[in-house]
């Protein structure tokens, strides 16, 4: 009988077994059980955010940051509710994460007792897949299966719910080394005819593209991607999700498309005759209005590891259902072997319609201007820290400019809520990244509405000696719902002016870290500069930027991707 | 599917949540108790098939997806109707039932329970047939439905 465990020292054993070095949560009532086990161990390092939202994008950044599993604890009920928020978040974008939550005891389950909420029922729509553990020998087993599906196939969070009940009843603990599902089998490699077709269509191209998303991130595919395009010598663009994928220094990277995309990626995209799309899924803000993609002909190549993604939103011509790394190996296998190469005058034809394209300059802005322009500070940021910094961001003008005028090299950079658009997000996510990269420089671009969604956080990161550098970039409105206003509601600006704003510096201070404010664009780079010495600090800087500031290109709602308004 | 509580509630959610409609649904265990097998009724363009198709397969307790009108199936379901059986009624009703192949499975004094089996069409069918207002009741399971001849579904 000595060998038999608690439900809560058997959570806290599988993660153990599953390499889990750090968790983001915040304890409850149902989950005292597994918190009395975490004290008692010191494997697996609790981190205590401020609210259960934080912890599921602590887990989240630290998830996308690191390719491995984030991991949240949360209590029943209101614990469960506001973790809500970050699952969806982590859904939207893929992420493999494994939120334990508490649950009342299995026999107060449904009689409304205190802090119930049906927690598999509420998640269901936002997580990969989810369980109720009501019979204690299943617990090791299902912790076990939680980790191998939020881990394969199409990434995603997964949810245990474990009654306080089962977390102090004991059994035996046998932590399987495999799992096998018979109604969850993934697929990695794509078909093999479906690639050679792939090949042919990439050799006849004129005028090819190189569309990837957040799938080649997911992947770990960015060498594989890297390769293919070189050698090839086609554009590449990246969505939002994917930048890092391929370098955006680099010659051939054409910026990202969609709705706030570079005209020429954009262009590029609409004109194209042979388009490769690699993870990632024609969504409404990367591709606009669906029928005016397809005023142009032009041949579809899609790879992606969930086949739901493909003919989803547009028809492809040769679907190719696969792991991203896997499937761009065989490409480039097979590619090889043909000893072939597209045609070379076309693609310079191409490359020259391109060039013009690009000579549109269209994130151009006005360097002179005496109000500090937010993109003037991101251009700095990437300077400052020679664009080696993990950035996170929240979500609005500040995500554009990020994603527009800092330039990704490499994957797993970029943490931003893509699909979801949560704001809040930023800052607690950069706390995650910086346990997954102790080491690293972490920043997090923000503005004023974002950073006040999830701003108690800023206690956590004095309690962990986070030295994050948080860059606010303050127009005193929520910029994004700002611009829409001025372009499509007449200039009323219902509600996005943000009054009675704290006073950053003081604020940041009272929680113990360093607070700076900068108004003129002459003195941005020097306070990053300053800010950035102070490795061991979390700096809180509050720019005051441009109010009217607009983010250019921008292709307007239900418009096609070559009908941007351009500055 | 796997005979796991929430697998219906999670077939049904994805239907609501992504706009799909369901037009029935029948579900229960198998010869495999861990098994169970639902029919599903749904409408739709080819390419909203497809993608309910492929949603259905990414749900974790789903086991296996057929499209039972790919091909030859036959499918049938159950009605229950009580109607007004009242004097020269009776036997018109029971004449009716009769056609239909069904059968009266409750006598009162003034009425009768009629159980039907068949496509959808043929209790459509019976209760176009039957004089609208003499129905007292009627319950319906939606299909079951398997393919024909060696079409098997089998995990």
């Amino acid at each position: 009988m000595s060998t038999e465990l608690t439900g809560a020292e058997i959570t806290v054993r599988c993660l153990q077994k599953e390499g889990v070095d750090y968790i983001f949560g915040y304890p409850g009532g149902a989950v005292l059980f597994i918190y009395d086990e975490l004290f008692k161990q010191d494997k697996v390092k609790h981190v205590l955010v401020r609210h259960e939202q934080a912890a599921v994008h602590a887990a989240d950044g630290y998830a996308r940051s690191s390719n491995k599993v984030g991991v949240a604890l949360v209590t029943s009920g209101p614990g469960v509710t506001n973790a809500v928020t970050g699952i969806a978040t982590a859904y939207m974008d893929s992420i493999p994460l494994v939120i334990i939550s508490g649950q009342v005891p299995t026999h107060a389950i449904g009689l409304d007792a205190f802090q119930e909420v049906d927690t598999v029922g509420i998640t269901r729509p936002c997580v990969k897949h989810n369980f109720l553990v009501k019979n204690i020998d299943e617990l090791a087993a299902t912790i076990k299966k939680a980790f191998y599906i939020a881990s394969t196939g199409r990434p995603g969070p997964v949810l245990v719910d474990i009654p306080k009940d089962v977390s102090q009843q004991k059994t035996e603990f046998i932590y399987p080394n495999s799992v096998t599902m018979r109604s969850y089998n993934p697929v990695t490699r794509g078909h093999a005819g479906q690639i050679r077709k792939a090949v042919q269509l990439i050799l006849e191209a004129k005028r090819p593209m190189m569309y990837t998303g957040g799938g080649v991130i997911l992947s770990d595919a960015a060498e594989r991607l890297t390769e293919l395009v070189q050698m090839l010598g086609f554009p590449c663009t990246n969505t939002l999700m994917g930048l890092g994928g391929y370098p955006a220094t680099d010659k051939q990277f054409v910026g990202m498309l969609g709705m706030h995309g570079t005209y020429e990626a954009n262009m590029a995209m609409q004109h194209c005759d042979v388009l490769i799309a690699v993870g990632a899924r024609f969504d409404d803000r990367v591709i606009g209005n669906p029928k005016h993609f397809f005023n142009e002909d032009r041949k579809i190549i899609h790879i992606d590891i969930d086949p739901s993604s493909i003919s989803k939103r547009v028809k492809v011509d040769v679907p190719i259902v696969g792991n991203v790394t896997d499937v761009l190996d065989e490409l480039i296998k097979q590619l090889k072997a043909r000893k072939e190469k597209p045609e070379q005058t076309a693609l310079d034809a191409w490359w020259t319609q391109i060039d013009a394209w690009r000579a549109r300059n269209c994130l151009k802005y006005d360097r002179s201007s005496t109000v500090t322009k937010p993109q003037w500070v991101i251009e700095k940021l990437y300077e400052v820290t020679e664009g080696n910094a993990f950035v996170t961001s929240d979500v609005g003008q500040h995500q554009m400019w990020a994603a527009q005028f800092y330039k990704f090299d490499l994957p797993r950079r970029w943490i931003n809520s893509g699909g979801l658009g949560t704001m809040g997000f930023g800052l607690p996510a950069a706390m995650g990244v910086q346990f997954a990269n102790r080491e690293n420089v972490v920043a997090c671009i923000t503005g004023e509405a974002s950073i006040q969604m999830c701003i108690q956080e800023l206690s956590t990161c004095k309690q962990y000696n986070l030295p994050l550098k948080i860059i606010n970039l303050n127009n005193r409105y929520m910029g994004m719902v700002r611009q829409w206003q001025e372009f499509f509601h007449g200039n009323r600006y219902a509600e996005s002016y943000m009054d009675a704003l704290p006073n950053f510096v003081k604020l940041a201070e009272s929680y113990g870290h360093v607070g700076m404010k900068i108004e003129r664009p002459e003195d941005v780079e020097g306070a990053l500069k300053e800010a950035f010495q102070l490795k061991e600090r979390l700096v809180f800087m509050d720019f005051i930027t441009d109010q009217t500031e607009n983010v250019f290109p921008m292709v307007p709602g239900g418009k096609g991707l070559s009908e941007m308004i351009l500055v | 599917m796997e005979n796991e509580a929430g697998a219906l509630s999670r077939v049904a959610g994805l239907f609501s949540s992504r706009g799909y409609n369901i037009e029935s649904l029948t579900v229960a265990a198998t010869e495999d108790p861990t098994l169970s097998r639902m029919t599903l009724v749904t409408a739709g363009s080819d390419d909203v098939i497809e993608q309910i198709t492929k949603q259905l397969n990414k749900l974790i307790d789903v086991v296996k997806v057929v499209d039972l009108s790919d091909g030859e199936h036959i499918e049938r379901e159950l009605m229950l109707i009580k109607v007004r059986a009242l004097g020269k009624d009776r036997e018109e009703i029971k004449r009716m039932a009769d056609i239909f192949r069904g059968r009266i499975i409750d006598v009162t004094d003034k009425s009768y329970t009629i159980e039907l089996t068949g496509t959808g069409s043929k209790l459509d069918a019976f209760l176009e047939a039957v004089e609208r207002s003499s129905i007292l009741e009627t319950v319906r399971t939606g299909a079951s439905g398997l393919g024909r001849g060696e079409r098997i579904l089998k995990v």
